[in-house]
C-alpha cells in the first residue's frame, strides 16, 4: 500500500523524529537518574562527606540536596527548550507533508 | 508556650469557611459548564498549560507531605531533607517518558492508552484494577491522615471530620466535575504555596534572613547531628527501591495522568509539566527551611509533646510566629489541602469504574453521552461514600505505609504496561494483563511480608522480604512477566496498529 500515510511513516525525516525523541528523553532520564541515585549513594556510602562543614554549623549536605532539586527542575526546562525549539518544528513540518 | 491548637478559634472558623464557600461557589458555576463525559472528566480540554500547572501541584502536595515533612526535619534534622528531594524527581521522568504520547492516545484514563490496540475487555478491567488499587490505598491514608489531623486542628471528633471531607469533596465532583476539581486544586496550590512561604520568611527574619544562623541554631540546640544525614538510609538498597517507587510511581499514579486530558495538547501537557515542576521543587525547598525553623524556634519536646510523628510542627510554628490568626490560616489551608486531594483521588477512582468498567467492558464502548455521565456520577457516589467508610473503619490504624504501598502498586502494576504499550510494537494483551496482575500482586504480597508491615503491624520478630518497600523487586518482575508473555503470544492486529498509532504519539493527528 502506497498511501501518504505509509509514505510519512516509512520516510526517514520520520524514522528520525521518533529516534531522536526517545534518544533525548533516554540521555535526560540517565542524567536524572545519576543526579538522584548518585545523591542517595553518597548518603548511604560517603556519610563524612555530606557531614564537612561549610560554615559555621551548614553542612555540604543542605547544598547539594537542594542542588538535586534544582538539577531535576532544570533537566525538565532543557527538554522543554528542546521540544519547543526543535523538535514542534519538525512535526509541524511533518504534518504539513501528510495534508500535501 | 502556649497553644491554641485543637481548639476552634475563630480565626480558623472563618478561614476555612471562607475557603469552603469559594470553593462551593465555583463549584456552582462550573456545574453549569458540566453536561458531557468531555466536560465531567475532561474539563472540556479548556484548562491552559499554567492553569494545569497549578492544579497538578495541588493534586500532588497534600496535607501529609506538607506537615508530614515539615515534622520529619523538625524531629529528625537533615534526614527529613533527604526524604523530601525524593518527591520531586518523577516529575521530570513523567514528562521524558509518559506526558506527550499519554496525552495523544488517550481520551479520559491512562486505561485508554494501554488498551489503545490490544484486547479492550481484558486490558481494561486489568488496568482498571490497577488504578482503583492505587487509588483505593492512597485515598485511605489521606483520609485517616484527614481524620486525625483536623482532630488536631479543631478538636472536633474524627468521625464527623472523615464524614465532614467526604461531604464537601462530593459536592465538588459530583456537580463540578473535573472543571471543578481543577479550580479546588488551582486555589489549594496557591493558598498552600503562599502559606509555606509566609511561613519561610518568618522564620528567616528571626535570623536576620541568614540561613547560616537558623542552621547554628539548630545545631546549638540538638548538635551538629541534626544537619547531618542519620539513619534514615543505612541499607542503599532499600533506599534505591523507596527511590523507584517515588520516582516511577508517579507515572502510574491514575489520578495525576487524568490531569494531562484537561489540556488543548501535547504542547500544552509538556509546559503544564515544567510549570507544576517548578511549584513542587520549590515547595520542597522552602518547606525544610520550616522544619529547620520550627526545631529551633518551637523545639522537639513541644512538637513531639502534641503529636509524636511531628505532623504539627508547621502549624505550632505558625503560631509562635503569627499568632492564633495565622495558626488558623495554616489550619485551614490544611484542610482545603486534604479536600482537593481526596476530591481528585476520587474522580480517578470513579472514571475507572465508569469509563474503563462500565462503558468499555458492559456496554462495549456503545453508551449514549447522557448515560455515561449518569454513570460516571454514580461511580463518583459510590467511591465517595466507599472512601468515607474505609476512613471511619482504619481509624487509629498505622496507615502510613499506605501512600508508600499506593506508589508501589502504581509503578509495578500501571507504569510498565503504559510504559510498554507506548514503546514496544510486540507488546500484547497477555502481556498487560499478566504484568499489571503480577505487579499489583507483587507489591501487596511483599509489602505485607516486609518490615513495614510484618514486623511493625503485625508485631512479628523478623521479617520474611528484607525490603521496607518492594519495587526494586516488584517492578522488575513485572516488566519480565510483561516481556515474557507478550513474546509467548502474538497479535498480528495490534503490531499492525502500532504502526499507525505512530502518527497519533508523535505528530498529534487525530489525537482528542
Amino acid at each position: 500500500m502506497d498511501t501518504p500515510t505509509t509514505r510519512l511513516l516509512t520516510s526517514p525525516d520520520f524514522v528520525r523524529l521518533v529516534s531522536r525523541r526517545w534518544r533525548v528523553s533516554l540521555v535526560l532520564t540517565v542524567c536524572l537518574c545519576v543526579v538522584y541515585y548518585g545523591y542517595i549513594l553518597l548518603v548511604a556510602a560517603k556519610k563524612d562527606l555530606l557531614a564537612i562543614r561549610i560554615g559555621d554549623a551548614t553542612t555540604l549536605g543542605i547544598p547539594l540536596g537542594a542542588a538535586v532539586i534544582i538539577a531535576a527542575w532544570l533537566l525538565t526546562a532543557i527538554y522543554v527548550i528542546w521540544a519547543n525549539r526543535v523538535h514542534d518544528v519538525e512535526v509541524a513540518r511533518l504534518r504539513q507533508r501528510l495534508h500535501e | 508556650m502556649q497553644t491554641t491548637l485543637g481548639t476552634p478559634t475563630l480565626s480558623a472558623i472563618l478561614f476555612f469557611l471562607a475557603i469552603v464557600l469559594l470553593t462551593l461557589v465555583i463549584t456552582w458555576w462550573a456545574a453549569k459548564r458540566t453536561r458531557s463525559t468531555k466536560e465531567f472528566y475532561a474539563a472540556g480540554r479548556s484548562i491552559t498549560a499554567f492553569q494545569n500547572g497549578l492544579a497538578l501541584a495541588g493534586d500532588y502536595m497534600s496535607a501529609a507531605s506538607f506537615l508530614g515533612i515539615t515534622g520529619l526535619v523538625a524531629l529528625r534534622g537533615y534526614d527529613g531533607m533527604i526524604y523530601a528531594t525524593g518527591w520531586l524527581v518523577g516529575w521530570p521522568a513523567l514528562m521524558f517518558l509518559i506526558a506527550e504520547p499519554l496525552r495523544n492516545l488517550g481520551k479520559f484514563t491512562f486505561a485508554d492508552v494501554v488498551a489503545f490496540r490490544l484486547r479492550q475487555t481484558p486490558v481494561r478491567i486489568a488496568s482498571a484494577v490497577g488504578g482503583v488499587l492505587t487509588v483505593l490505598f492512597y485515598t485511605i491514608a489521606q483520609m485517616v491522615g484527614a481524620g486525625n489531623l483536623i482532630t488536631l486542628l479543631f478538636g472536633i471528633r474524627y468521625e464527623w471530620a472523615v464524614v465532614c471531607v467526604g461531604a464537601v469533596m462530593l459536592a465538588y465532583v459530583l456537580f463540578g466535575g473535573m472543571i471543578a476539581t481543577t479550580w479546588v486544586q488551582i486555589i489549594k496550590a496557591i493558598l498552600l504555596l503562599f502559606g509555606v512561604t509566609l511561613l519561610t520568611i518568618l522564620v528567616l527574619s528571626r535570623f536576620s534572613f541568614d540561613f547560616g544562623s537558623l542552621y547554628s541554631a539548630v545545631a546549638e540546640r540538638y548538635g551538629q547531628s541534626a544537619l547531618e544525614p542519620g539513619g534514615l538510609i543505612s541499607d542503599p538498597i532499600d533506599a534505591i527501591s523507596l527511590g523507584l517507587a517515588l520516582m516511577l510511581g508517579l507515572l502510574g499514579l491514575p489520578h495525576i495522568l487524568m490531569r494531562f486530558y484537561t489540556v488543548p495538547d501535547a504542547k500544552a501537557a509538556r509546559t503544564s509539566v515544567l510549570y507544576a515542576t517548578g511549584f513542587i521543587g520549590y515547595f520542597y525547598l522552602i518547606v525544610p527551611i520550616a522544619g529547620f525553623g520550627a526545631a529551633a524556634l518551637v523545639g522537639r519536646d513541644l512538637i513531639r509533646q502534641i503529636d509524636a510523628g511531628g505532623n504539627m510542627a508547621a502549624p505550632l510554628l505558625a503560631e509562635l510566629l503569627g499568632g492564633t490568626p495565622f495558626l488558623g490560616f495554616i489550619a485551614a489551608v490544611a484542610f482545603a489541602t486534604i479536600l482537593a486531594v481526596v476530591a481528585g483521588l476520587t474522580l480517578a477512582g470513579a472514571s475507572a469504574l465508569s469509563h474503563d468498567i462500565f462503558v468499555h467492558v458492559i456496554r462495549h464502548g456503545r453508551s449514549t453521552e447522557q448515560e455515561q455521565v449518569r454513570v460516571a456520577r454514580l461511580a463518583t457516589l459510590i467511591f465517595g461514600v466507599l472512601a468515607v467508610l474505609l476512613g471511619i473503619v482504619f481509624k487509629g490504624q498505622n496507615v502510613a505505609f499506605m501512600v508508600g504501598l499506593a506508589f508501589a502498586i502504581a509503578c509495578s502494576a500501571n507504569f510498565p504496561a503504559l510504559l510498554l504499550s507506548i514503546v514496544w510494537r510486540r507488546f500484547t494483551t497477555a502481556g498487560a494483563v499478566w504484568s499489571i496482575a503480577t505487579g499489583a500482586f507483587l507489591s501487596v504480597f511483599l509489602i505485607v511480608i516486609s518490615p513495614t508491615v510484618w514486623v511493625d503491624i503485625f508485631h512479628n520478630p523478623v521479617a520474611l522480604f528484607p525490603l521496607r518497600n518492594p519495587a526494586i523487586v516488584s517492578m522488575t518482575v513485572a516488566f519480565a512477566v510483561a516481556i515474557v508473555a507478550s513474546l509467548l503470544t502474538r497479535e498480528p492486529q495490534a503490531e499492525a496498529m502500532f504502526e499507525d498509532e505512530k502518527l497519533r504519539t508523535y505528530l498529534g493527528v487525530g489525537a482528542e
